[in-house]
């Protein structure tokens, strides 16, 4: 068992942050790396990225964001409850180097993946842009944690209620202009990343992107987590999770990510009916 | 086989009752439900009691096939359990899931005029007998050694090392990396052949002895061979499988709908995907489904599609009847239940629609040719033969490899060229000091007698070990 010992509420309760005890976990861990976690006996395996590991107490943090039944199953866990499962750490850390510029850019619950890369990135010398975004003001996440763990800090929101008005991939291009950026590491929803890894390639900057296929295990067992990586067929869990992200089939990930969409919806429905939550 | 009109044999084998096959097709209830006191005292009547027993020449484990098998007959069932145990840890398992026609009753001599003894059978309803009746009283232990032993994997093989171990004296801690110990007894072979409360009684009668159990343990990642050392561990044994699930290499193979054998069967056995939306583990339902291999896995892939209600199931493979490497009985028990065998066919491309699902496959019809390296003749294809099959489902079970994660954190333990761990023969020592293996991750995928016979060569050379020294 697995007990959660901090949680936290981000973006109006849609995201969820849980603190939780692994020592042996936590005593391995390094940024890049991901859990899997199970709530309890019935529940699903699901993959999720470390955001914070801390040795001295045995713990690992994941922020997740509520979309489906298993993981509004770990929401309605609270301090003192736990896990009846954690795996990890799994898949291979970040290849941290020091190049000179970098962009770190994130969205979504990707920016809590992007917050120990980045700190780390810049822990080893790198001069760190960072650009989140979100939807709106409330839904921004991290955005203190991001603004230390890098040098310059840029906001974007979709509908302008904070910061640059518009998408992360506007800023980045300002930045890109300015010349001499080393790496791009960017971490987000699947259109976000392939959207970033459109205009790196055409300014021919190397990205790193971080993703999330459909999981089981987690060692390489199964190989749910296929992608084409640079034509060929990679297993994400134990080859990644990050690839060159001009190499990535992001059609080919989003396509696979929908298998199980109507199962889901169905699977999700029950469990708020049964909870009387919408 | 051409059907000679029979002559009425005049010793006939008791068959084992089963399950209809129209109702069991769509339940996942175990389908042989087992012998009587009487049938099994029956069966064990034909027994000739052989001097010099064929059968057990075919028993990789070298179990006293006619001894225990006399204790049938003689009604002295907790005597005959007993004496099972000496030689095999795992009866309940290897009666259900052996390949006993190429082992002990392939030899068996009355199986020369007529149909072998039952062994298998036999071997299961002692096991059941046991479980039923028994007095669960736990057999002695020796005196503590104060010697550490972890043991990488909790399959048939790390369950035989365990428990050997653990009566000897010595303090055993299974590390396993699922959520749930017992191997492809667990994640691999459905409800259907091997019910799951079997193995979770073999490993509470482990855990009952004093073995440790650590799931969600990765070693190479969440610890590593050489911090086990560390953590005070005198000697090692790996376990851990030949995981790794190998695909055709073809087309469109990653389309919505193709899985390989591990996923599909993990998501219904360890996860219970059977059971959604009760459990939170979808599966692909697929209505027309073909299972590519004709191998154990792939004949347990394709009753659970069927199972879980699929309209029409295909096996597709290369070679020829006689080839198919799954047990007779399973193959048999596969056409019962309406699993039509494409033999000669080879895929050579998915197809697939705009929403990347997959919709059917291009097949080609082979013929054999020339014997090849495995001495079975080499199916070649037919030109001009292409075909297409219709389906919405494809399950992959065309064989498993090494899986690099623990072996590739562990430099020091020298691996063959398909990346398997190279281990002494007799004793299952690596190349690594303290470091034993045996089962699939030595052989190759094997069987689960085969893992349980290296598993009690490899206890018995880490015992003298342990006691003597390397
Ligand atoms: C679907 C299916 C059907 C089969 N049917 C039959 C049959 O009818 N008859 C028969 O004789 N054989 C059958 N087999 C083959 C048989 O199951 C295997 O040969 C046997 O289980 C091998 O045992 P093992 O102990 O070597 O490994 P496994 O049973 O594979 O167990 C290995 C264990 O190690 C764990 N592990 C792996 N890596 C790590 C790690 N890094 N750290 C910690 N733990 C790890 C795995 O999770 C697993 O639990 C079948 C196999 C499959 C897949
Ligand atoms: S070979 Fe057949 S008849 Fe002879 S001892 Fe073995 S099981 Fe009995
Ligand atoms: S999650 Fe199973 S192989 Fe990657």
């Amino acid at each position: 068992m697995f007990k959660i010992v901090k949680r936290e509420e981000m973006a109006e309760g849609t995201v969820i942050l849980n603190e939780i005890e692994a020592p042996a976990i936590a005593r391995k861990a390094k940024p890049g790396q991901f859990v899997i976690l199970k709530a309890n006996e019935d529940g699903e395996r699901i993959p999720l990225t470390m955001a914070e590991t801390d040795k001295a107490k045995g713990t690992i943090t994941i922020i997740y964001m509520v979309v489906g039944k298993s993981t509004a199953l770990f929401r309605d866990l609270k301090v003192g409850d736990s896990y009846q499962d954690v795996i990890g750490p799994l898949g291979k850390p970040t290849h941290l180097e020091k190049k000179g510029k970098v962009i770190c850019i994130g969205g979504g619950t990707g920016v809590a993946v992007l917050h120990p890369i980045t700190r780390a990135m810049k822990e080893i010398g790198n001069e760190v842009t960072c650009i989140i975004g979100a939807r709106t003001k409330d839904l921004l996440i991290l955005e203190k944690q991001m603004k230390e763990a890098s040098h310059d800090l840029r906001v974007c929101t979709d509908d302008g209620s904070y910061g640059h008005h518009g998408f992360v991939t506007e800023v980045m291009k300002e930045v890109l202009e300015q010349g001499d950026i080393k790496e791009v590491v960017a971490i987000g929803p699947v259109p976000m990343m392939a959207a970033v890894c459109r205009i790196t390639r055409e300014y021919d900057v190397p990205t790193l992107v971080s993703l999330n296929p459909i999981m089981v295990d987690g060692t390489g067992m199964c190989g749910g987590c296929r992608v084409s990586v640079g034509g060929e067929t990679k297993f994400a869990c134990v080859d990644g999770p990050e690839f060159d992200g001009h190499k990535v089939d992001f059609d080919e990930l989003w396509l696979r990510l929908q298998a199980y969409l109507e199962d889901e919806k169905k699977c999700h429905k029950e469990y708020c009916n049964l909870h009387k939550v919408q | 086989m051409a059907d000679t009109p029979a002559k009425p044999v005049k010793n006939p084998r008791i068959p084992m009752p089963e399950q209809d096959p129209k109702v069991r097709a769509r339940n996942f209830l175990e389908v042989p439900t087992g012998y009587t006191h009487k049938m099994a005292q029956d069966e064990a009547a034909r027994c000739l009691q052989c001097k010099k027993p064929a059968c057990v020449q075919g028993c990789p484990v070298g179990v006293d096939i006619p001894g225990f098998i006399n204790l049938i007959a003689e009604g002295e069932m907790t005597k005959a359990i007993r004496h099972l145990w000496t030689m095999n840890a795992l009866p309940a398992v290897c009666g259900r899931v052996c390949p006993q026609e190429i082992q002990c009753e392939g030899l068996c001599v009355v199986g020369k005029k007529g149909e072998p003894v039952a062994i298998g059978n036999l071997e299961r309803y002692c096991a059941d007998y046991e479980r039923a009746h028994g007095t669960g009283e736990l057999p002695p232990k020796a005196a503590p050694t104060g010697k550490k032993v972890a043991v990488v994997g909790s399959g048939p093989s790390g369950l035989t090392v365990a428990g050997d171990l653990i009566v000897r004296g010595h303090d055993v801690t299974i590390y396993e990396a699922f959520h749930k110990a017992g191997g492809v007894l667990v994640y691999g072979i459905p409800e259907f052949r091997l019910p799951k409360e079997i193995v979770a009684q073999e490993i509470n009668f482990l855990e009952r002895l004093g073995v440790k159990l650590i799931c969600n343990a990765v070693v190479g990642r969440t610890v590593s061979l050489d911090e086990l050392f560390d953590e005070g561990y005198d000697a090692i044994y790996v376990g851990v499988g030949a995981g790794l699930p190998r695909f055709m290499n073809i087309p469109g193979e990653n389309l919505v709908g193709i899985l390989s054998a591990n996923e599909y069967l993990t998501r219904a056995n360890l996860m219970k995907a059977y059971k959604f939306p009760d459990v939170d583990t979808p599966i692909p339902m697929g209505k027309k489904v073909v299972v590519l291999g004709a191998g154990n896995v792939a004949m347990d892939a394709a009753r659970t599609a069927m199972r879980l209600g699929a309209d029409n199931v295909k096996i597709v493979y290369r070679r020829s009847r006689e080839e198919m490497p799954a047990r007779a009985a399973e193959i048999h028990h596969a056409e019962e239940e309406g699993i039509e065998m494409f033999l000669l066919t080879n895929p050579t491309t998915y197809l697939g629609n705009d929403k990347g699902r997959l919709t059917g496959m291009v097949c080609l019809r082979m013929e054999l040719g020339e014997p090849d390296d495995s001495g079975r003749r080499r199916p070649v294809p037919i030109k001009g033969s292409e075909f297409e099959i219709e389906c919405d489902l494809c399950i992959v079970a065309v064989g498993s490899g090494a899986n690099p994660l623990l072996t590739s954190e562990t430099p020091d333990m020298r691996l063959n060229k398909w990346g398997y761990i190279i281990a002494e023969e007799k004793t299952g020592k690596t190349t690594k000091k303290g470091v034993w293996a045996g089962g699939d991750i030595v052989t190759g995928a094997a069987t689960v007698i085969l893992a349980m016979g290296a598993g009690r060569q490899a206890a018995t050379s880490m015992h003298d070990y342990l006691m003597l020294g390397w």
